[in-house]
């Protein structure tokens, strides 16, 4: 009814108009994803099949060539085992520690204004870039730095660490210095996701009985499971395009013991000038984000 | 109710270890960055000490080099912010008020490609930025940020936007309004709430970025906050107290976004993952 009366008092507009208009709206996004986008994945699938690309005006067709190249490079088959491990770690104590602290900054036996706070403290690593959170843990961990005295004032190492350069720890620390910097994003989403859980439920079930164990296995776990879902699978896809921290941290070295595949790439390209064999291992990163990102849309998309 | 006591103390405990754990290695930011740089790493470490000064901060906020950094990083920023949600706006009242072929692929393809990797892009980026001769400007930056923007920013409103009744706006229609006016003029007060959101999360993302900054930019005139942060590390022999001190003025706008604005930035920030 109401399309008629629209109809009529807008005689001029024809049923086309009316038809293409949601493109019209569209356009714009259309036109910036379609040339800053597309055309880029599409430039750097192309990239990946010819030999040195940009660097000579002569570039022939290798075929899957600078895959094979980069897929038996040790350096390279390193940078994923490195950034699998990184990742997993990261989601697992992420979602530990996110868990653990909105679980506590939600209890109802503080006041308000106590929990507010414990939630800001909570919050601050998430209030720094990567740049920042790099140079103030360079800061703490150095050799002479403010880490290396208390553990040694509590007898607990005999001498300075090198957290950065000892090829043994570096990774570990690295993976360190990202949870700590990232499990803000879980506490806060985790939050949103308890307070939306009705108090029925809890209430239901202290009526049944179960322990507050049981009440967190059997209600809170189950209700959060949707949100903890997708934002694992958020954290999957930007920890395995992680760059700027470690980048800034250890550059992927020493010896490249912390190499992620977005440091290979970023040093093929801009310091090796090999920008086909960086193209193809970029490939392959895009492919591993693609398949996390099928799991995410399908989640994210079933419950519309 | 002795247990519960006890149990109220295990669990202040370990808030405080907690917030122990995130809050100290800001303190020791902070702190140092009031210091002098020969007492940075002084035994025994303090929190303050006799060196306490704003000497750091003044040094930074007096060095036009600096400053540039701050003001490249405000300016494109502000544009993004002003450009995404305009775009996004546009893009969202289409999937919001209007059904036509293709809507569900689009809404597929602009979920899908926030998994795209900014690594995988940015070796086409330069050749695409140097083609255009944008190479080392604002323009570079602008263009990347709105398109690594938009998708989130689209998702956001046209979810804020199905809350709004339809009759809100057909009501213009129907009055005889165009639909410029339906959605300048009714849809876009109503959606403020889920434009500060996006507008704050944005503006996040734009600040901190680091890769594209690094790559798109050559001369300190163009060049952002974390990049200026990140080149004081090797410029000059480790001026850590200024480092810290440019570490904690570059985290100001954010950190007051967090705490002034807290409400709309979580909600712009988890509503990705937390769908009502």
């Amino acid at each position: 009814m109401r399309l008629k009366n629209i109809k009529h008092n807008n005689p001029v507009k024809t049923p086309f108009r009316r038809k293409i208009q949601p493109y019209i709206y569209l356009s714009p996004v259309m036109i910036l994803m379609s040339l800053l986008l597309f055309l880029p994945i599409i430039l750097v699938i192309g990239y990946s099949f010819y030999d040195n690309v940009l660097v000579t005006p002569e570039s022939n067709w290798v075929g899957l060539e600078n895959y094979k190249y980069v897929l038996s490079d040790k350096v390279f088959l390193t940078s994923i085992k490195n950034t699998v491990v990184f990742v997993v770690f990261n989601v697992v104590f992420h979602l530990l520690i996110g868990m653990t602290l909105a679980l506590m900054v939600n209890v109802k036996c503080f006041g308000r204004k106590i929990k507010a706070g414990f939630r800001v403290i909570y919050m601050l690593p998430w209030m720094f870039n990567a740049t920042v959170i790099a140079i103030l843990w360079k800061l703490l961990l150095n050799p002479n730095g403010v880490v290396n005295y208390l553990l040694m004032n509590f007898n607990l190492v005999s001498g300075p660490v090198e957290w950065l350069s000892e090829r043994s720890i570096v990774f570990w620390v690295l993976t360190f210095i990202n949870i700590w910097a990232g499990y803000p994003f879980y506490m806060i989403s985790i939050l949103a996701g308890l307070q939306g859980i009705s108090s029925d439920l809890y209430e239901a079930g202290q009526i049944d009985g179960a322990s507050a164990v049981q009440r967190f296995f059997y209600i809170t776990l189950p209700q959060l499971k949707p949100i903890l879902i997708s934002i694992a699978m958020l954290d999957f896809i930007w920890t395995t395009q992680n760059f700027s921290l470690i980048w800034l941290l250890t550059a992927g070295g020493p010896s490249h013991a912390t190499e992620m595949m977005s440091t290979y790439v970023y040093k093929t390209a801009f310091t090796s000038y090999q920008y086909s064999r960086a193209s193809a291992a970029a490939v392959i990163i895009l492919l591993a984000c693609v398949v996390l990102a099928i799991f995410y849309v399908k989640n994210q998309t079933k419950e519309d | 109710m002795k247990t519960k006591l006890s149990k109220r103390i295990l669990l202040m405990a370990g808030m405080i270890i907690a917030a122990l754990f995130s809050g100290l290695p800001i303190l020791w930011l902070l702190s140092s960055s009031f210091k002098s740089n020969k007492n940075i790493f002084s035994v025994p470490p303090k929190i303050v000490d006799e060196t306490f000064s704003f000497d750091a901060y003044i040094d930074i906020l007096t060095d036009p080099e600096k400053v540039r950094f701050f003001i490249n990083s405000y300016v494109i920023a502000a544009i993004v912010v002003a450009a995404t949600l305009v775009i996004a706006l546009l893009a969202a009242y289409s999937f919001s008020r209007f059904t036509f072929r293709g809507k569900k692929v689009l809404n597929t393809i602009i979920i899908s490609v926030q998994a795209v990797p900014p690594i995988t892009l940015l070796i086409p980026y330069l050749v695409l930025v140097v083609t255009l001769k944008i190479y080392d400007s604002y323009l570079a930056l602008i263009l990347t940020y709105v398109v690594f923007t938009l998708p989130y920013a689209i998702l956001m409103l046209t979810g804020y936007m199905n809350t709004l009744p339809k009759e809100l706006d057909e009501a213009v229609l129907i009055d005889g309004g165009s639909r410029f006016r339906a959605l300048w003029g009714v849809l876009v007060p109503s959606c403020v709430p889920g434009l500060v959101s996006v507008g704050l999360y944005t503006f996040f993302q734009c600040w901190n970025e680091y890769l594209y900054a690094l790559t798109l930019t050559k001369t300190n005139e163009m060049r952002t906050v974390p990049i200026g942060i990140a080149s004081l590390m090797g410029q000059y022999a480790f001026e850590w107290n200024q480092i810290m001190a440019m570490s904690i003025l570059g985290s100001l706008p954010v950190i007051i976004i967090v705490l002034f604005f807290q409400k709309y930035f979580i909600s712009g920030m988890t509503a990705g993952a937390v769908k009502s």
